[in-house]
């Protein structure tokens, strides 16, 4: 059985809790000058999506969650799950609302994103750092202003809407930072 | 490109300079003059929860860079020196978090004559002075242990045993599934997760006379140690004692931490005998006190990560 010190615990590190695959989505290590270490995780269980607090002994060691990161393209969906492909073996999955949770609104089709798989079920779907997506809904730009200053919402294909400088047109391709939602720049083909 | 740049500010280091300046002037104006001991000993902190980093040089038996300058201190003072102040480095292996680094400062210092509560308000005194107009701080709040519990956690340390702390830890939502009946972790658990953040900010808040299974090197009077420790905005700062005189009995509580060490696979920490010989020839009756100078620093910026008041933090060294 594979476990983790709490030494080596960081955020999007996998581990078995109460039998459920978890992910770290904190870690802070707590301890009086005087007395016990803790480190005191915020954990999402993987299979309700649940968000959770737990305080471990430092030092201690935990199971670790078999899971495979795997990297999978985006297929599509048909409403109820939305399906992904090894783009090796060819081999599909189909990853549930759960499962995609709010990387949906980052899901473009043919892109590859990080897939979780447990037991060969998907139970995390991570898109890419950065991806590319197209505006189909904003207010008109403004001719010549280039300074990005002030803003304003854009509405992408993926439904995902996002804060854009005033020059950003209607049809445009834009680079987003999945990880906060901001907008990067204008896509460079 | 590598990131060679200061995690802290210039501005942050001129005030830690400043800061440094004013604590001299304050223990020069008492008459209590600075020493520096050896970083490096043969012998290593026991307390079960302090790792020293080890130090071994070829065919050498190994040397523990110190946790505290506490013990070669206290040698001092067995020698002689009246009232000592110290500002070092020290190591603590395994400790880095938003409010740890493993090598801090500490400004450690002791005053023969004094108890524990004088060395409360001196203490009191020097972090106001080092503070000074930068942050508002309100009368300074004093609680014992078990006074802080009963306020800040509703519990009644008199009664608690191992199942009422771990209902106490579930009226709080803590889930902490492998502290098992370690009834210190578990009151540990609580100080730090329920007590620390619900003491009254903007003020110095002192916790004194610990249970006595956290004496570590403080005396015990009456079934408690005469220990205490400083917080400020929920954040510790200081850790204190009366000093422990008596050379046999810190020789058995070495040897118990040492059997804790055991018990838990850690390794055993040589015991520093040159301490205990100064004890038997005699410590002046003295409080101690060390202060996490970085700590410090950061309440004053309003930092909340220790990297922010360090020249390089453990990730850029």
């Amino acid at each position: 059985m594979a476990t983790y010190s709490t030494n080596e615990f960081r955020s999007g590190l996998k581990l078995m809790l109460d039998g459920d695959p978890c992910s770290i989505i904190e870690n802070e290590f707590v301890k009086p000058g005087k007395g016990q270490a803790f480190n005191r995780v915020k954990i999402r269980n993987l299979k309700t999506g649940r968000v959770l607090e737990k305080t471990f002994k430092s030092g201690e060691s935990v199971e670790a969650a078999d899971v495979i990161d795997t990297d999978m393209q985006y297929l599509y969906t048909d409403g109820d799950a939305w399906y992904f492909m090894d783009p090796e073996t060819y081999e599909q999955v189909g990853a549930d609302e759960n499962a995609v949770a709010d990387a949906v609104k980052w899901l473009k089709e043919q892109d590859i994103c990080e897939v979780t798989l447990w037991n060969g079920n998907p139970i995390a779907v991570t898109p890419a750092n950065h991806v590319v997506l197209t505006v189909t809904e904003t207010d008109p730009g403004l001719r010549g202003d280039t300074s990005g200053g002030g803003g304003k919402p854009a509405t992408c294909d993926t439904g995902a809407v996002v804060r854009v400088p005033l020059f950003i047109e209607e049809g445009e391709q834009i680079k987003v930072d999945t990880r906060t939602g901001e907008y990067i720049g204008r896509a460079k083909d | 490109m590598s990131d060679w740049r200061p995690s802290a500010s210039l501005d942050t280091l001129r005030l830690r300079a400043r800061l440094l300046a004013q604590t001299r002037a304050f223990f020069h104006a008492r008459d209590v003059w600075e020493v520096d001991t050896p970083a490096l000993s043969q012998a290593a902190a026991p307390d079960p929860h302090i790792h020293s980093f080890a130090v071994c040089a070829a065919d050498k038996t190994p040397r523990y860079l110190h946790t505290s300058p506490e013990f070669p201190m206290k040698r001092l003072l067995a020698a002689g020196s009246g009232s000592i102040y110290q500002i070092c480095k020290v190591f603590r292996e395994g400790e880095a978090g938003r409010r740890h680094n493993p090598e801090f400062t500490l400004l450690e210092w002791y005053r023969t004559g004094f108890d524990h509560h004088a060395l409360m308000k001196e203490l009191d005194l020097l972090v106001r002075e080092l503070v000074g107009g930068r942050l508002l701080l309100q009368a300074s709040q004093f609680f014992s242990y078990a006074e802080a519990l009963q306020r800040f956690a509703d519990l009644d340390l008199q009664k608690a045993d191992v199942e009422a702390l771990q209902a106490c830890a579930r009226r709080h939502r803590l889930d902490a599934p492998t502290l098992g009946d370690d009834r210190d972790a578990w009151l540990d658990l609580l100080m730090s997760h329920v007590v620390e953040p619900a003491l009254p900010r903007d003020c110095p808040v002192f916790i004194y006379d610990y249970p006595a299974s956290q004496a570590a090197l403080a005396r015990i009077r009456d079934g408690v140690a005469e220990r205490f420790e400083l917080y400020i905005n929920g954040m510790e700062l200081a850790n204190g004692f009366h000093e422990l005189a008596d050379a046999e009995e810190q020789r058995q509580r070495f040897e118990a931490e040492n059997r804790q060490r055991q018990q838990q696979g850690l390794p055993v920490a040589p015991i520093d005998t040159h301490l205990l010989a100064a004890l038997a020839q005699g410590l002046p009756d003295c409080a101690g006190v060390a202060l996490g100078f970085d700590r410090l620093l950061m309440l004053i910026t309003g930092q909340t990560e220790i990297g922010s008041v360090l020249s390089f933090d453990s990730e850029c060294t």
